[in-house]
């Protein structure tokens, strides 16, 4: 459980140090820290799904990003933050924070499943019959895509539109592009 | 000169393989083992991210260019909507895991087994890999020339 502990606090302290600092550099490095201490994180908690998919789509995020602050001039934050929006900042993290306080109560303790505490959960099912059903011995192939595949097609949705959005929006500028009409 | 150091190029030249073929094997193997068609996908993608940054961009543009990528990304989208398809036609639901439930049952965990979920994974894969690679590459293709446009 240790393990766990050091890890929230370095994400923690990862975290404040990217609010606070004035180098956009060293802010995104901050994230990118961020990011490696919830895949670890996700590694120890046994769902080595999610692990590999935080760290790679970490690393892609933070390449981009760290180009994106070098090929900028301006790489200092300066100025006084807006009253306004602190405000607001902190009242809605403090809301997500009480909310958060009542929707842990109801998660069963560490390590237990919710099918446990829940009779007649769909995790049940999946967990029993996963592999009989689907043939699949990764569980979470299994859900993601026969149990639950609308997610995934509404996923892949939104990532096509998002790349169509992307190429069409930003091929104006491009010379290169607009010899090429026919993309 | 474009791009990096030529110990940066050598190093990325040997290192691209072993990248390449660690993402066909997270797609392939998605339904047995950790990984899936997303991860596979963004490993493929950054593997083109390397080369980009340690050749540079025409390198990458020559390897796989645009046009070729978008329509890549077209077909892989296209093959998931039909494999979904395929399962209302022949199975009678959408999404239904036809292959694995009437034609091709398999043996688990082995390669050729688990129906659907192994085609949905190279289809995701395939999506996933040329979106983030076109995003890379009209992202560095842009850029912002304001001097010149605001006169038009």
């Amino acid at each position: 459980m240790a393990i766990f502990y050091i890890l929230l606090l370095f994400i923690i302290t990862a975290a404040i140090i990217a609010v606070e600092t004035k180098n956009l550099l060293s802010a995104v490095i901050c994230v990118g820290a961020i990011g490696f201490g919830a895949s670890l994180m996700f590694l120890f908690l046994r769902a080595p799904d999610i692990a590999i998919t935080q760290i790679v789509v970490e690393v892609l995020g933070l390449i981009i990003l760290i180009r994106v602050c070098i090929s900028r001039e301006l790489t200092f934050i300066s100025g006084p933050r807006e009253f306004f929006a602190v405000v607001v900042s902190v009242v809605i993290i403090f809301a997500i924070f009480l909310a958060g306080i009542k929707v842990l109560e109801t998660l069963p303790a560490f390590g237990t499943p919710i099918f446990a505490e829940v009779p007649d959960a769909a995790s049940q099912t999946y967990v029993e019959e996963g592999l009989r059903k689907t043939g699949a011995a990764n569980l979470v192939a299994s859900v993601i895509l026969d149990f639950r595949a609308y997610d995934t097609l509404g996923e892949a949705t939104v990532l096509f539109t998002a790349i169509i959005g992307a190429t069409v929006i930003l091929r104006k500028k491009t010379k290169k592009l607009l010899e090429e009409p026919d993309v | 000169m474009k791009g990096m150091t030529i110990i940066v190029k050598i190093i990325s030249g040997w290192v691209k393989v072993l990248i390449f073929l660690f993402g066909i094997y997270i797609i392939l193997f998605g339904h047995l083992t950790p990984g899936g068609g997303f991860a596979g996908g963004v490993i493929l993608a950054s593997c083109y991210v390397l080369l980009m940054l340690a050749f540079g961009r025409e390198f990458v543009e020559e390897n796989l260019p645009l046009p070729l990528a978008s329509k890549l990304d077209c077909v892989g989208a296209l093959a998931f909507a039909v494999i979904a398809i395929l399962g209302l036609v022949l199975g009678g639901s959408f999404f239904i895991n036809f292959l694995y439930q009437k034609y091709l049952p398999g043996e688990a965990l082995n390669l050729i087994s688990a129906g659907t979920i192994p085609l949905s994974n190279l289809a995701i894969g395939l999506k996933v890999a040329t979106s983030l690679f076109l995003v890379i590459l009209v992202l560095s293709m842009f850029r912002p020339d304001m001097s010149g446009d605001k006169k038009e």
